[in-house]
């Protein structure tokens, strides 16, 4: 069902909604950008509906609610284990289209790639979401050519009217009483999505793992320089790595967490010993342009990349994803005529 | 809830096997399901966690070979050889026996790669009516780095065992040179029939196959066992994936026709 609230009706459910949920969403943090006298745009806890940020566009995603940067797994003390407690409250995520997209990507690797996991499940059961009306891409954006412009699986949409009152069609049924009884006007409300991006990416039909034999990879080899911003800005990006560590005040205890990783820092692929797979920037380019564009699809069936395009908007080199994906069809003819050569 | 992967279970340390200074085969207690080539996840509290890869397989007990290389390890060789371990596993796919069972088999392994054999070798060296002849080439850096030579001595009358090493003077049974010097010399009735598995460095693991294709081995007859960094063994951490494969869920033992296409 559809419903307009006037700002102050809006604020009174979200109060209600907060009893039970973490209110988490894109925030301005003024003055905060990398620029003097630029703001920046992440996520973090809210209260009322003009905190939530809907003109702009996040440089990082939702996926810390659902997979802390760092999440202790065990408390250790001499003899014991003790996993930390469940989250007390549930979380309610305000997020666009793509990152909606992107939780199935999360799901898919958390939930269903073996077994499932512990600390992931126990905060996603608690987790809703609700989706931002996206009616004009941003700059770097091209999720209509990566098909995530569109959701319905959302518990409510909310954007705002030409009269900054707020419109939200609710799919949840045990929070549609909530909004109808908030509501000033009961009506139709299709959320806003994005048409048309001016960014525009195409995968090769014919794509195929040979293109890592490319060219084009090496001069990434002297351009990135591996620090890892794409992979922490993407919301699809799952990887992490364990952590121990004893407290320095007292050595007898200590915990385990688990910290975000990237596939484009140094050590990703370290084994004991000192043997690292992966050496070079342009392999590390490759390897991830092929899970996004190649490799999860052929795994699981759909493409990783939902093209938010944060990796173009924080690549402090300027390195641009899109057009990496743009390149791969050059690369693959490339690499097949010098095949048969 | 699902049950929490990550909990760690307290294994026994019946006995500790000191191969070098720096390689332990550690025995412990284990009652479950396992097999060769599979991995545990060595979990040692505030120092972290380790893949090894099973070594041994008897009732109640499994081996676990270690080589002192790290902050996990190294703590471990220091404060928990006479006790009890943290383990998560067993992961991965392992060897199955099936695929060798009435073929000639050739097990070329480099260094610790003769750990994920080591069950399946000694499967077969006990049951050699099994295979139609298993031969093990066994390389190591130097007399030095010899793991299992015990077990060699024991395998010496039971299976074909060349035992060699890169440099040095070995002990009886040693031989000199790099394992795929050894290829060409195998003594095999029908190549194209016979089964091959290669485990060690990657480079020693790309000449060895590049050899056994050489003498007629036929690519699908060839299995290889990767080794990878791997935090969870679950399919989550996302370091030991190559391509569209997690090494801990689909591997570390591939089929060579698989194995070669992956690239890191």
């Amino acid at each position: 069902m559809g419903y307009r609230l006037t700002k102050e009706a809006c604020d009174g459910v979200l109060q209600k909604l907060s009893l039970n949920h973490t209110l988490f969403a894109p925030k301005r943090f003024t003055g905060g950008g990398p620029f003097s006298g630029t703001d920046l745009i992440r996520y973090g806890k809210i209260a009322s509906a003009d905190e939530i940020v809907l003109d702009a566009k996040s440089a990082h995603s939702f996926k810390e609610a659902l997979l802390p940067i760092t999440e202790t797994l065990f408390y250790f003390t001499e003899e014991q284990m003790k996993e930390p407690d469940p989250p007390a409250q549930g979380v309610l995520v305000f997020l666009r289209s793509c990152d909606l997209h992107a939780v199935r990507r999360l799901d898919e690797i958390y939930l269903r790639n073996g077994a499932e996991d512990y600390y992931y499940k126990r905060i996603r059961e608690k987790t809703r979401f609700a989706l931002i009306g996206c009616p004009t891409a941003f700059d770097t954006c091209f999720c209509v050519d990566m098909v995530a412009n569109r959701s319905d699986n959302y518990d409510f949409s909310i954007e705002q009217d030409e009269n900054a009152n707020y419109l939200i069609d609710c799919r949840a049924a045990d929070w549609a009483a909530l909004f109808e009884a908030a509501a000033s006007q009961t009506l139709a409300v299709e959320p806003s999505f994005v048409a048309a991006t001016p960014t525009r990416v195409g995968i090769p039909a014919l794509l195929d793992a040979g293109v890592a034999a490319a060219a084009m990879w090496d001069q990434y080899d002297g351009r990135c320089i591996k620090c890892g911003r794409c992979n922490f800005s993407c919301p699809t990006c799952t990887c992490y790595t364990m952590q121990d560590l004893f407290y320095t005040d007292n050595g007898k205890a200590g915990e385990r967490r688990r910290v975000w990783a990237s596939c484009m820092v140094d050590g990703f692929t370290d084994v004991a010993g000192g043997g690292c797979y992966r050496p070079k920037n342009g392999q590390r380019m490759r390897f991830k342009t092929l899970h996004k564009v190649f490799d999860y699809k052929q795994r699981f069936g759909y493409q990783m990349c939902v093209g938010c395009g944060r990796c173009d908007d924080v690549c402090p080199e300027y390195i641009s994803f899109a057009r990496i994906v743009n390149r791969l069809e050059e690369a693959l003819r490339e690499v097949k005529s010098d095949a048969a050569e | 809830m699902p049950r929490n992967e990550y909990q760690p279970f307290l294994a026994t340390v019946k006995e500790v096997i000191r191969h070098t200074d720096i390689e332990y085969t550690f025995r412990l207690a284990y009652e479950g399901p396992v097999k060769p080539g599979q991995f545990f996840e060595v979990s040692i509290p505030k120092f972290g966690e380790a893949p090894i890869s099973v070594s041994g397989i008897e009732p109640g007990l499994i081996d676990l070979t270690i080589r002192r290389v790290g902050r996990v390890t190294n703590e471990l060789f220091e404060h928990y050889a006479d006790r009890k371990l943290f383990l998560r596993g067993p992961y991965g796919n392992g060897f199955n026996v099936d695929d060798y069972r009435g073929r000639e088999l050739v097990v070329i392994a480099g260094g610790t790669g003769v750990s994920p054999v080591r069950g399946l070798v000694e499967h077969f060296a006990n049951h050699p009516e099994e295979v139609r002849g298993l031969t093990l080439v066994a390389g190591f850096k130097s007399p030095q780095d010899i793991l299992f030579y015990n077990d060699f001595s024991r395998w010496a009358t039971k299976i074909n065992l060349i035992l060699t090493v890169d440099a040095g003077e070995g002990p009886a049974h040693c031989q000199v040179g790099l394992v795929t010097e050894h290829i060409p010399q195998l003594k095999i009735q029908d190549a194209s029939n016979a089964a091959a598995i290669v485990v060690g460095p990657p480079v020693m693991m790309r000449f060895a196959i590049q050899g056994l294709l050489a003498a007629g081995f036929a690519e699908h007859n060839i299995w290889i066992s990767q080794e990878r960094k791997m935090c969870c063994g679950i399919g989550k951490c996302g370091h030991c994936r190559i391509n569209d494969v997690y090494v801990c869920l689909n591997g570390p033992v591939f089929n060579y026709t698989q194995g070669k296409t992956l690239v890191d």
